[in-house]
């Protein structure tokens, strides 16, 4: 199967953007090689802005230019969404200004360069903002549906991708908001977002295996989340598990949680990174430092059931 | 506008920030008398806004970077017309225009949401790089703070500014020399602000007086200076324009009882 890196399709997403709409901005902070915004700087030099390593500053710049009619997309790695807040909550979000954050290398998938670059609490900080849309895209054909719906919304938009290459998958249907029945089953639920798509298939493979037909449902869009679906799913499994690359505080299982309670659940686990930092390593040994393969959830799953 | 006539408008909207501060019994004084008349000439003279051309996109832009000083800014915008003096009695209440510091979605006015220190220079910076990019005659002015100016966001944005030449901005800096602990040299001393500028790029103009409204004007009518951002260091002082006030750090962000209010008001009569 084909594999490519979210950031990779969130770089070729904002060429294909900048060339239908003019008013697109891309400013970056001394990191377009990484977060692939490099594309766009060859594509369109002359709208592209590099804010040098001043975080901060970019985002408000980019708030001030949003004033003078442009859209721009702030890039950067999403552990600075923490060093950004300030500036995304009150130079973004307080006065609705519509500016679009494209943060990659988020998750323990970042792999080397360790615990402080590893993003697990961005998804928190960015979904509590009023106003915020939040997009998580599971795979570079859901990231290119991601940019294009972001240019079309008045307001901040944030945009989390991975550094780690992914398969990608074919393309789905998407709507803003809407979550995707990736497989169907009734013996339990898995709720997930972002790469860990994948990993999750995995895991509902092993679980058929073994009899137990689980469903698989994959939410593009952590704000506004999904209820309905979520709901209707935990009423027909009952059984619900959820399975994110974020911290298990504030995250997906979180979100999924406030929805779904009262609405039949009769047990509910979540899956991700249990209150720590991440650590230097490969991506892939990481995943199964932090119990996120495939074989790892279902097995908590099995034990869980 | 005649300079008297100016004069005139900057005791106006001394009284306005007096009066809005006693009713609602909180607010910053000291600091907004000491940039009112930066404001005045801006809003009077400087800039071409009005009312009438509140969406036009080529208007100038200002952005109150120490957002704090929010009564000497709604008390201009309210001498210029754009809303009426009857809002102030609703400065810093629920549902009011007027919010304890200024918010684009509900003052009409206002170009930008500050008050978290260090943010509004930097997002006048991305105006006046958005206006060049968009080919925008605009100019764009902000005002921050001396204590503001410890926060190194300012910096990041001046950086910014010289590197992309924004010669359509103009950072005036409200140097009163006091915060809410105490004078800048007790609590962070800014050192050579006048070097600091210089040696970020700026185009500097130092003003000796910056509540002498000649001066201030003469400053802002300087020519600019191709490919750099202006930096007018406004000498001022702390609570201007009200005895018990002026260069008392205790005014920072204290209100005036009904007592001082009628004092404060009978001084700053015409």
């Amino acid at each position: 199967m084909e594999k490519k890196a979210v950031r990779v399709a969130y770089g070729e997403a904002l060429v294909k953007l900048g060339e239908q709409n003019d008013k697109v901005v891309v400013l970056d902070a001394d990191l377009a090689a990484a977060t692939m915004t490099n594309a766009f700087k060859k594509a369109y030099p002359d709208r592209f802005y590099d804010c040098g390593i001043a975080e901060a500053n970019m985002v408000d710049m980019a708030a001030g230019m949003s004033t003078m009619g442009l859209i721009p997309f702030c890039s950067t790695f999403a552990v600075f969404a923490g060093r950004n807040y300030d500036q995304i909550r009150n130079g973004v979000c307080y006065p609705k200004f519509n500016v679009k954050f494209g943060f990659s290398h988020a998750g323990i998938t970042l792999g080397e360069d360790g615990g402080s670059h590893q993003a697990i609490e961005d998804l928190a900080l960015m979904r509590v903002l009023p106003g915020m849309t939040v997009f998580v895209p599971s795979d570079a054909n859901e990231c290119y549906q991601c940019v294009e719906a972001a240019a079309k919304i008045e307001g901040p938009v944030y945009i989390r991708t991975a550094r780690l290459a992914s398969p990608v998958y074919d393309p789905r249907p998407f709507t803003v908001g809407k979550g995707t029945v990736i497989r169907d089953g009734k013996d339990c639920v898995i709720f997930t977002c972002g790469i860990m798509l994948e990993h999750t298939l995995a895991a509902v493979d092993i679980l058929a295996q073994k009899g137990i037909d689980a469903a698989l449902v994959s939410f593009h869009t952590l704000k506004p989340f999904d209820e309905e679906l979520a709901r209707e799913y935990t009423a027909k499994c009952r059984k619900v598990f959820t399975v994110e690359e974020h911290s298990i505080i504030g995250g997906l299982g979180d979100t999924v949680a406030s929805a779904i309670i009262g609405h039949g659940v009769e047990s509910f686990m979540k899956i991700g990174i249990n209150d720590e930092f991440g650590q230097s390593g490969k991506p892939a040994d990481l995943l199964v430092e932090y119990g996120l393969t495939g074989a790892q959830i279902a097995d908590k799953m099995m034990n869980n059931l | 506008m005649e300079l008297q006539a100016l004069e005139k408008k900057a005791r106006a909207v001394r009284r306005n920030i007096i009066t809005m501060t006693a009713k609602a019994g909180a607010g910053h004084p000291g600091g907004s008398l000491s940039c009112t008349d930066a404001l005045v000439a801006l809003y009077f003279e400087i800039m071409n806004v009005s009312p009438e051309n509140e969406k036009d996109p080529q208007r100038d832009r200002f952005v109150l970077s120490k957002g704090h000083a929010a009564p000497a800014l709604y008390g201009t915008l309210c001498e210029r017309g754009y809303f009426g003096p009857e809002e102030f009695d609703r400065f810093r209440q629920l549902h009011g225009i007027l919010q304890g510091h200024p918010d684009i979605k509900k003052c009409p006015g206002v170009d930008a949401s500050t008050g978290s220190l260090g943010q509004g220079i930097s997002i006048a910076v991305g105006m006046a790089l958005g206006a060049k990019h968009t080919g925008n005659p605009c100019h764009v002015y902000t005002v921050i703070g001396d204590g503001e100016s410890q926060e190194g966001l300012v910096w990041e944005a001046s950086m910014a500014a010289a590197h992309y030449k924004l010669d359509n901005l103009t950072v005036i800096l409200d140097h009163n020399g006091m915060q809410i602990d105490g004078t800048n040299d007790e609590v962070m001393s800014l050192g050579d602000i006048k070097a600091k500028a210089l040696a970020f790029g700026y185009d500097v103009i130092e003003v000796k007086d910056g509540n002498d409204m000649q001066q201030v004007l003469d400053a802002l009518r300087a020519p600019a200076c191709p490919g750099k951002p202006r930096y007018i260091l406004l000498n001022t002082l702390k609570g201007k324009g009200v005895s018990f006030m002026e260069g008392q750090v205790g005014w920072h962000g204290k209100a005036p009882n009904a007592e001082q209010a009628a004092q404060a008001l009978k001084e700053l009569e015409d």
